[in-house]
């Protein structure tokens, strides 16, 4: 028995999964059509790669990410393409967005695949790219494709690989299920894991109000190195930072990644997915999903095609209509609402709660707050839910955002206890969502006073050169009147009369010498810049280059940290864009350099 | 078909605020029956009282604030600032003094500040504050002989009478001091031993006090229990007391001994009803620590070098003050922070 630490706060609300472990896991069937949204996790969206009409084959790729993060699209069974159409899709918005309509022909006919006989002589780079081709991105909460997860940043080892099968959330036993039916394709899956990563340290966390899958898993790990870790039944024990803490005692640093302690976080079904890619080559076509609630005659867990209707679901539990209250996608912890059963089941979808309204009872009216302090002392993360709470009421997000209120993991244990039923969460999601705006409108105005600035040099560097130029102008125009005079004098000494045809001659001369004065002006004018205004093109070669590589590094760290679904993206990014603009201007720079005569890196010329 | 669109989380555990307020009310009884036993009807007479005129003036604030009044009025939280009040007054308190007490506490301490949540001060010590410092006669002269009831004590329609007439000439026969107040104007001139001769005294630490105390203490380790209340304001409050008592007042001769600082007076209802008024408290684990011993060492300060008997009502009210400094330089570290961010930007600590 390894060593376990607790973490502090959390709630122990009613767990209702019992409502949905008396039956296996059933398979679902093919509804009438599939719908398949183009975009099922984080990442860019993928792009169809079939026609309408065209008949594609279980298994089949028909939508791809070519340029971008993101993992491909797979027909769930044999048929026609029907569409390419906006459809409502999974989210909390209620949104719509690009799905391919799939019309199964009932056949269910199999494309042809190549399992590999053993993965272990191929590559890791190999594996990952069977893995990313499988589709497979995270099963458990927000969908990071699972390949870039699986490659740890360069300078990160990771020591720890972590089986996330806690699932804290209330009614859902999706991870349960499956544990309990595929232990052993959890363990496989596992071990491919572990063959990529070569961690020192391979545990399977799962909540002890789970003895089914715990008893299986601990079979199917018989003779291995694996640990099960049996951790005590707690709200949000599941949350990827709470485990972290729960098995091995650190934290995961503030904006950091698991990566940066040696540590990395897996679902479940993922883990059962890597193993049907790499030893089936079944692509992620197919999840585990819990239909609960009083208004289903019929609860219990689904083996269900990915792009079927929640409507189609909901009829294969027995869906009491009249019942029907609330539909929630995911735990009521942390689960949205839908407004609408059309929307299909994709990558990520674990759980729908098809509630009655005695069930899921509207919360009483918002009271005041009275500081009691419950919040705080259930909130996973140390933080200060009610002081969070005024600030972002009162938009000081400033306060806020010191409070460290993007450590908040909206998990929802502070709504949930509040006697006078605030809404919380919905606070944070609020002053998160205005901070966000407000960094992205400075950002805005940050490059448009560069801009600005920019603009203001250049007219004040052209302004000056006018200025130079016209004191040449100056000079040269007063040497010729004092040529003129000088001549002049002469001509009166000599004591010739001037008559008026030599008196034209002259000035047509002066006029002559002047233009002469000015071309000679013209001429030595660029070349008469001082140097530091025109940097030789060398330099600029340096600046552009040193640049690039800023812009690089800071590429390659977003990556990871996007990789590791780092709580910096979005600082990174920031980054990124900035050194993306200073490569830009000194591109720019550069190519203008070239282009203006005379600016060979040569001696500068005196002026005077 | 129209589902309910609702933001998570979905489940929630009903725990609301009146019925918390309500634990307080219960919670408060053991002490009050205590009171009631030693001092006589006073007691249950002024809570009663208060409750009603908390209510009333609660119902009639809101109304002019044009709030929706029965919503307010059923978070129990008006009752609860009548009922500590109710157990502070001495026992013989003129009903109108109780009544500007509670007033007081209600329209200026509460609504005036914004009502529920919003005020600073603890309600009920603002309204105890204002008529001790404005009617001292009235509140330092009207405490009952403690177990009168076994010595020919006034019957409840003799006490109502009393508190009924409003005539602020006490019974002497049925008052008298305060163990507090009485040892510590005795001790300049006479010796422990002397002192603790007298009546009030008792047998124990001080004679039916011991008994309040203990019962509130009991009630108070109940909210602890039910997660009603933490146990950092209350461990503050009587380790700050007690120290303070133990490094200054170590001699009984000079000054009152432990044990009559923690037993007589308002010590426990302090500790566990009043101090812990979350509006007006700190926040954080250690914020509240520090309050709770701010409280203390106040207590002790007051009841020791002060003029004015009542020292728990100065002390509670003067660490409200401190709350916003307190709370800005008291939050807890957060997980995957190395420190905790002291202070918050752009206001001054």
């Amino acid at each position: 028995m390894s060593q376990l630490w607790d973490f502090s706060g959390g709630i122990h609300p009613l767990e209702h999964k019992d409502i949905s472990t008396s039956r296996p896991i059933r398979r679902c069937g093919i509804p009438e059509r599939l719908i398949l949204p183009l975009q099922q996790h984080i990442g860019d969206p993928a792009e169809a790669i079939v026609e309408v009409g065209e008949r594609v084959l279980k298994g089949q790729k028909i939508a791809d990410v070519k340029t971008g993060m993101g993992v491909p699209v797979h027909a769930p069974t044999s048929g026609i393409i029907e569409s390419l159409t906006e459809h409502p899709v999974p989210h909390p918005s209620g949104m719509a967005d690009w799905c391919i309509t799939l019309k199964p022909d009932g056949e269910d006919q199999w494309c042809p695949r190549n399992p590999v006989d053993d993965f272990h002589a191929l590559d890791r780079d190999q594996v990952l790219e069977m893995i990313r081709d499988a589709g497979i991105s995270g099963m458990g909460g927000a969908g990071f494709p699972t390949n870039i997860k699986l490659r740890p940043p360069r300078d990160r080892k990771v020591n720890t690989l972590i089986l996330n099968g806690a699932e804290c959330e209330p009614y859902i036993t999706a991870d349960d299920m499956t544990m309990r039916e595929k232990a052993d394709e959890v363990v496989a899956g596992l071990k491919v894991m572990a063959w990529i990563l070569r961690p020192e340290r391979c545990v399977i966390g799962v909540e002890d109000n789970k003895p089914q899958a715990i008893a299986a898993l601990r079979k199917a790990t018989e003779g291995t190195q694996t640990e099960i870790a049996v951790i005590p039944t707690k709200y949000p024990s599941g949350g990827e930072k709470q485990l972290i803490q729960i098995l091995t005692g650190m934290e995961v640093p503030s904006g950091g990644i698991p990566a940066d302690i040696g540590v990395m976080c897996q679902n479940i079904g993922t883990a059962v997915a890597v193993a049907q890619a790499v030893y089936q080559d079944i692509p992620l076509i197919s999840r585990t999903v819990t239909i609960t609630g009083e208004a289903v005659r019929e609860p219990g867990n689904f083996e269900v095609l990915i792009g079927t209707p929640i409507e189609y679901l909901l009829e294969q539990a027995g869906v009491q209509q009249d019942k029907l209250s609330r539909l929630v996608l995911g735990g009521p912890m942390m689960g949205y609402t839908l407004s609408t059963e059309a929307v299909p089941v994709i990558k990520t979808t674990n759980c729908v709660i098809a509630a009655t309204a005695s069930e899921l009872p509207a919360p009483p009216p918002e009271q005041p707050c009275i500081r009691c302090g419950e919040c705080a002392e259930v909130c996973p993360m140390e933080l200060l839910p009610q002081q969070l709470f005024w600030y972002s009421k009162s938009t000081e997000f400033e306060k806020a955002e010191h409070l460290n209120l993007f450590d908040c993991i909206e998990c929802g244990a502070c709504s949930y206890v509040c006697p006078s039923s605030i809404p919380l969460v919905q606070y944070y999601r609020f002053a998160k969502d205005e901070i966000r705006v407000q960094r992205a409108e400075q950002l805005k105005s940050d490059r448009a006073r560069e801009r600005f600035e920019a603009r203001q040099a250049r007219l004040e560097r052209e302004k000056e050169e006018k200025e130079l130029r016209r004191k040449e102008r100056a000079k040269a125009a007063a040497e010729a009147q004092a040529k003129k005079q000088a001549e002049a004098e002469q001509a009166t000494a000599e004591g010739g009369a001037v008559d008026e045809r030599s008196a034209k001659s002259a000035i047509v001369e002066q006029a002559l010498a002047r233009k002469k004065a000015k071309a000679e002006a013209n001429q030595s004018s660029p070349a008469s810049q001082p140097a530091a205004e025109k940097p030789d093109t060398e330099a600029l070669e340096k600046q552009l280059s040193q640049a690039r590589s800023k812009l690089e590094t800071m590429q390659s760290m977003l990556d990871d940290a996007k990789a590791q679904q780092a709580d910096n993206v979005e600082k990174l990014e920031r980054a990124v864009a900035k050194n993306h603009d200073r490569v830009k201007r000194a591109e720019e720079a550069l190519a203008e350099a070239r282009n203006t005569p005379g600016t060979r890196p040569t001696e500068p010329q005196s002026t005077h | 078909m129209a589902f309910v669109q609702q933001s998570s989380p979905h489940a929630h555990r009903a725990r609301p605020t009146s019925r918390v307020m309500l634990w307080v009310l219960i919670a408060a009884l053991p002490g009050l029956f205590a009171q009631t036993l030693f001092f006589g009807w006073g007691n249950l007479i002024n809570v009663v009282f208060c409750i009603t005129v908390a209510i009333v003036s609660e119902a009639a604030l809101l109304r002019l604030r044009k709030k929706p009044v029965a919503f307010f009025i059923r978070d129990n939280t008006a009752a609860v600032t009548g009922l500590l009040l109710g157990l502070s007054l001495p026992q013989f308190t003129p009903w109108w003094v109780s009544a500007v007490a509670v007033i007081s506490a209600i329209v200026v301490a509460k609504q005036l500040y914004g009502g529920l949540g919003s005020n600073p001060f603890n309600p009920a010590m603002v309204g105890y504050a204002l008529v001790l410092v404005s009617f001292p006669v009235a509140m330092t002269t009207n405490w009952a002989e403690p177990a009168m009831l076994w010595e020919g004590a006034p019957g409840f329609g003799e006490t109502l009478a009393t508190i009924a007439s409003g005539q602020q000439t006490a019974i002497d026969g049925w008052t008298m001091a305060t163990p507090l107040d009485e040892y510590k104007h005795k001790i300049a001139r006479h010796t422990a031993t002397e002192v603790l001769a007298h009546p009030t005294f008792g047998d124990g630490i001080a004679k039916g006090w011991e008994w309040v105390n203990a019962a509130f203490l009991a009630g108070g380790l109940l909210l602890i229990g039910l997660r009603i209340i933490t146990w950092h304001i209350p461990a503050g409050f009587l380790g700050g007391l007690a120290l303070m008592s133990l490094a200054f007042g170590s001699n009984a001769d000079l000054y009152a001994p432990l044990s009559l600082h923690l037993l007589a007076g308002g010590t426990m209802l302090g500790a566990f009803f009043i101090a812990t008024d979350p509006v007006s408290a700190a926040t954080s684990h250690q914020g509240k620590l520090i309050y709770g011993a701010g409280i203390g060492i106040l207590i002790y300060l007051i009841r020791t070098w002060g003029n004015y008997p009542d020292a728990v009502a100065f002390s509670v009210l003067l660490m409200n003050f401190a709350v916003p400094f307190i709370d800005h330089y008291t939050p807890p570290r957060t997980y995957g922070h190395h420190k905790a961010r002291r202070g918050v930007p752009g206001s001054q600590g």
